[in-house]
């Protein structure tokens, strides 16, 4: 079976800064994926490079960019925005500024519909009207002759997804969609797209810097860090047998209700995420690194935990510290 | 416009006000004559390249004045009338609009209320009444811009002072004990000032032009002190048969104004003034 | 032992106003709050947007006054202390570590102000002591001359840490100190909060919206809903038994890295809190899971009882 989106190898470069380093992916219809990481790392410009939005100046390079049989690097920008909002789509963090406040809602929707079909008015608004019914979304019709100022944080990015959905995508990628949300509403919003995933076959790309988030909605997980892609793996697999220093490092940060030893203070990783200049040579992370050696300044391998775990590291699998 | 461009037309507009400012100071060093002195066996010679001679390389006016004297004394007239102007009208602005902005509430709809009115009085009127009972002057030039051109300070000072107000640095430094004057002085202040800046640039400008204009209509600077207005203005009568009476001051004024635009627009994108605060 | 911190039914309105084809709105931001925190205490405040916890923050610190109520800083009412002497008590901490440092400001000078602004302090002694405190926040001393824009996020908040501790204050207010930085960061500067309390004996209030952040901290929590505390309790007591149904819907909400569990169903419904329009009765019941018919009838009253108070309908 095909995958809905392949992308092997991507480079990102923004005059002298190297955003993202050779990082593949693979995504499978229905399957959600997530891509998890710290600011800085690269993956909301994975995103936009995936979906040929990447701001002026920025140098984009890839073996493979594949969404179903399309290839996306050979797509001029008409061929794009005819997939984006189509077969192919993408939510935001911010619903503040996401909605244009100058139209109602309807008016916004119905504009993506007229932009992929041959639609006219009255099957445009029953269409809107219906995937806004979709997302849970009460008084649909009212909601339509509504502005983006007259709906809460939550009800607008219900929106947003629901204008995603207009025109049946295969892949949705929502970058941190539930980041500036109050905690309740978020997992109002992660079991909508739970569900809208199983009903319509979707799959979702889902970025987020929340742990917590990535062990409940993916299915698998790659972890981003300066750049690249340090480990990828089914997401009972991640959790279990974390192997990369990064991943347990991030995993020890957390804290968790009920489990907080309160005397002993929270794992930390020492310093910053690092700026990494074109021609960097080694891991990226060796600089905060407690396993760090001299190798690591070196080409760093790719190896495997399982068949469908794999991480970039010198580190044997099931590394301990003490070794 | 893209970066280089912008960059070259800024330094276009420095050299050009940098020029005048240097010409001002040491005007009495560069000029050949004396700009008052008159010489009525020799009016309205043109200027060297139309026929005239090299005593007078810009020519002579209508009284025989050399004009390349009058021309760079002139400037004197119009960098410091730009530069009091702007002090008075930035000093009376300023204070008004960050108090507004800052306190809000009642002094910031006393503020407004004055910024109105200010906005609803005409300048030439005012400038006409002022003459017919002051006389005109320099000085009385000076301070009619200076009392009238404050209103953008204002306005300008208000808004910015408005966005610092709401950011935390500033509930810092109340939570941290400082006096009002502290925060008003050395926190707000020095975060509004590269828009400020932007706005004196464009107000000199102003301030000059209007002078010009005054000085056209004869409520400006009084005759015989070599305002480029009042050298338009009383070359209008020999337009036709003496143009380069009005043109060389008409050109030197458009000149500078242009270079005090260019010097605003890239101060604003040097100080970063033109993203939001 | 006097109260470090004491609130008595502390209320603060806003006006909205409408302009001029709508009325102005009444923001009633906080509605009546009361606690009191011990010193060396932490009293964790977790809620979400809209309900007031950080403008309760500021009116703590004094930098907003109170429209009822009181607030006794050591036994003091705060409005009577000056300035100076209240700078001397209770600092804070924002969120922002962005627009909570003044950009055109060397760290230095940031730092200092709190020791300049006290007056008679002389420069050399203010140096001093603005290293020392680099140093503990664990800042090089290289720092002092750099300007925010050149520090990264954990950086600057080290750096607003030291500002408020320079003056060795009794009470610090943290207003969401972490939520803008990185999970690896935050742990950083929770740590190094926890330890600076321990150090220096600090009385903290800590609001945040994270509510596993807060039990690890925190010793006192208090959960804030549209202007009032809806429960307080001792922090293991809360966690472990929850009694107000917001509380319990929180908790509920928090998703823990445990792959396999999916998204919890928390029961709240659509509505969304408008602190411009506080319900009926129980201020929760449009959105309560598990509401009566009485609870948009009458108002709750606190029960307190075993250091624990819940303000439910459903409780009294």
């Amino acid at each position: 079976m095909s995958p809905v989106l392949e992308v092997s190898n991507l480079r990102v470069r923004f005059g002298q800064t190297a955003a993202v380093r050779g990082v593949s992916l693979r995504i499978q219809r229905g399957e959600s994926h997530c891509l998890v990481g710290e600011s800085g790392c690269g993956k909301s410009v994975t995103a936009l490079a995936v979906m040929g939005l990447l701001a002026r100046g920025a140098e984009r390079q890839a073996d493979v960019l594949r969404f179903h049989d399309h290839d996306l690097s050979q797509l001029n920008e008409r061929g794009m925005s005819r997939l984006r909002g189509d077969k192919l789509a993408m939510i935001f963090q911010e619903p503040m500024t996401s909605l244009n406040p100058a139209y109602t809602i309807g008016s916004q929707m119905t504009e993506v519909l007229a932009r992929h079909r041959r639609i006219d008015r009255r099957a445009a608004r029953e269409r809107a009207a219906e995937l806004l019914g979709r997302v849970g979304i009460t008084a649909p019709g009212l909601r339509l002759g509504q502005y983006p100022h007259q709906l809460s944080g939550g009800l607008r990015q219900r929106v947003m997804i629901a204008t995603a959905l207009l025109c049946d995508p295969e892949l949705l990628i929502a970058d941190e969609p539930t980041t500036a949300l109050d905690v309740t509403v978020q997992a109002q919003i992660l079991r909508l797209l739970q569900r809208l995933q199983r009903e319509l076959g979707l799959a979702l790309l889902l970025i987020t810097h929340d742990l917590g988030i990535v062990a409940r909605m993916a299915q698998r997980v790659s972890v981003m860090y300066a750049g690249q892609v340090v480990e990828s793996a089914p997401v009972k697999a991640l959790f279990a047998a974390p192997t990369h220093p990064y991943t347990r490092g991030l995993l020890e940060c957390i804290p968790v209700p009920g489990t907080s030893r309160r005397d002993l203070p929270l794992g930390s990783i020492p310093g910053t995420v690092p700026r990494i200049a074109p021609g960097f040579v080694g891991c990226g992370f060796r600089d905060r690194c407690a396993q760090a050696a001299e190798v690591c300044a070196g080409t760093v391998p790719t190896q495997r935990m399982a068949d469908d775990h794999a991480y970039l590291c010198r580190l044997a699998p099931g590394w301990s510290a003490a070794a | 416009m893209n970066l280089s461009v912008r960059s070259l037309a800024t330094t276009l507009g420095g050299v050009i006000v940098g020029g005048v400012l240097l010409v001002a100071i040491f005007a009495p060093l560069l000029a050949p004559h004396d700009p008052y002195a008159q010489d009525l066996m020799r009016r309205l010679v043109p200027p060297e390249w139309m026929g005239g001679t090299p005593l007078n390389p810009l020519g002579t006016d209508q009284l025989g004045r050399d004009y390349l004297s009058r021309l760079l004394y002139g400037a004197r007239i119009s960098m410091l009338i730009g530069t009091m102007a702007v002090v008075t009208s930035g000093a009376i602005g300023i204070t008004l609009g960050v108090l507004g902005g800052y306190f809000g509430g009642r002094v910031d709809d006393m503020v407004m209320f004055v910024i109105t009115t200010r906005l609803s009085i005409p300048l030439i009127l005012v400038a006409l009444t002022v003459v017919a009972l002051v006389g005109s002057s320099l000085t009385v030039v000076v301070l009619t811009l200076g009392l009238l051109l404050w209103d953008r300070f204002a306005v300008v000072a208000r808004t910015t002072t408005m966005q610092v107000r709401n950011l935390d640095y500033i509930a810092a430094a109340q939570a941290a004990g400082a006096s009002r004057v502290h925060i008003l002085l050395r926190e707000v202040l020095p975060n509004i000032v590269s828009h400020l800046v932007v706005v004196a640039t464009l107000e000199m400008a102003l301030a000059i032009l209007l002078e010009a204009a005054l000085s056209f209509l004869g409520l400006g600077v009084p005759p015989p002190l070599p305002s480029w207005g009042l050298m338009i203005a009383e070359g209008k009568d020999y337009m036709f048969f003496s143009p380069w009476v009005i043109m060389i001051p008409g050109i030197t004024l458009f000149v500078l104004v242009l270079g005090i635009n260019l010097l605003g627009d890239g101060l604003r994108d040097l100080l970063g003034a033109g993203r939001r605060v | 032992m006097t109260a470090a911190i004491a609130l008595h039914d502390v209320r603060r309105s806003f006006i909205s106003r409408g302009g001029m084809f709508a009325p102005d709105r009444v923001v009633r931001a906080v509605d009546g709050v009361s606690a009191s925190l011990d010193p060396g205490g932490v009293l964790g405040i977790v809620g979400e947007s809209g309900c007031g916890k950080s403008t309760l923050a500021r009116i703590i610190l004094g930098l907003l006054p109170a429209s009822a109520g009181e607030v006794l800083v050591e036994g003091r009412p705060l409005d009577a202390l000056d300035r100076r002497k209240r700078a001397r008590l209770i600092q804070p901490v924002f969120q922002d570590p962005f627009s909570s440092l003044n950009p055109r400001q060397r760290v230095r000078d940031i730092v200092a102000l709190p020791l300049a602004a006290q007056g008679g302090v002389p420069a050399e002694e203010r140096g001093r002591r603005v290293a020392a405190m680099l140093e503990r926040v664990g800042l090089s001393a290289a720092m002092a001359e750099r300007l925010p824009a050149e520090l990264s996020g954990g950086q600057r908040q080290r750096v607003a840490i030291a500002r408020a501790l320079v003056l060795r204050p009794r009470i610090v207010v943290c207003d969401e100190p972490t939520s803008a930085l990185d999970v690896s960061v935050q742990a950083q500067i929770l740590n190094l909060l926890a330890e600076l309390r321990r150090d220096l004996g600090l009385t903290l209030v800590f609001i945040s919206h994270n509510l596993a952040v807060v039990e690890h901290i925190a010793t006192e929590v208090a959960v804030m809903y549209l202007g009032r505390f809806v429960e307080q309790a001792p922090v293991e007591a809360l966690f472990r038994d929850p009694r107000h149904p917001y509380t319990r819907a929180l908790l509920a909400s928090v998703l823990t890295p445990e792959p396999g569990k999916g998204i919890p169903e928390v029961g709240l419904g659509e509505s969304y809190p408008d602190p411009a329009n506080i319900p009926a009765g129980c201020r929760f019941h449009p959105r309560c899971p598990v509401a009566e018919g009485r609870c948009a009838e009458m108002a709750p009253v606190g029960v307190t009882q075993a250091g624990r108070m819940v303000e439910c309908v459903l409780e009294g």
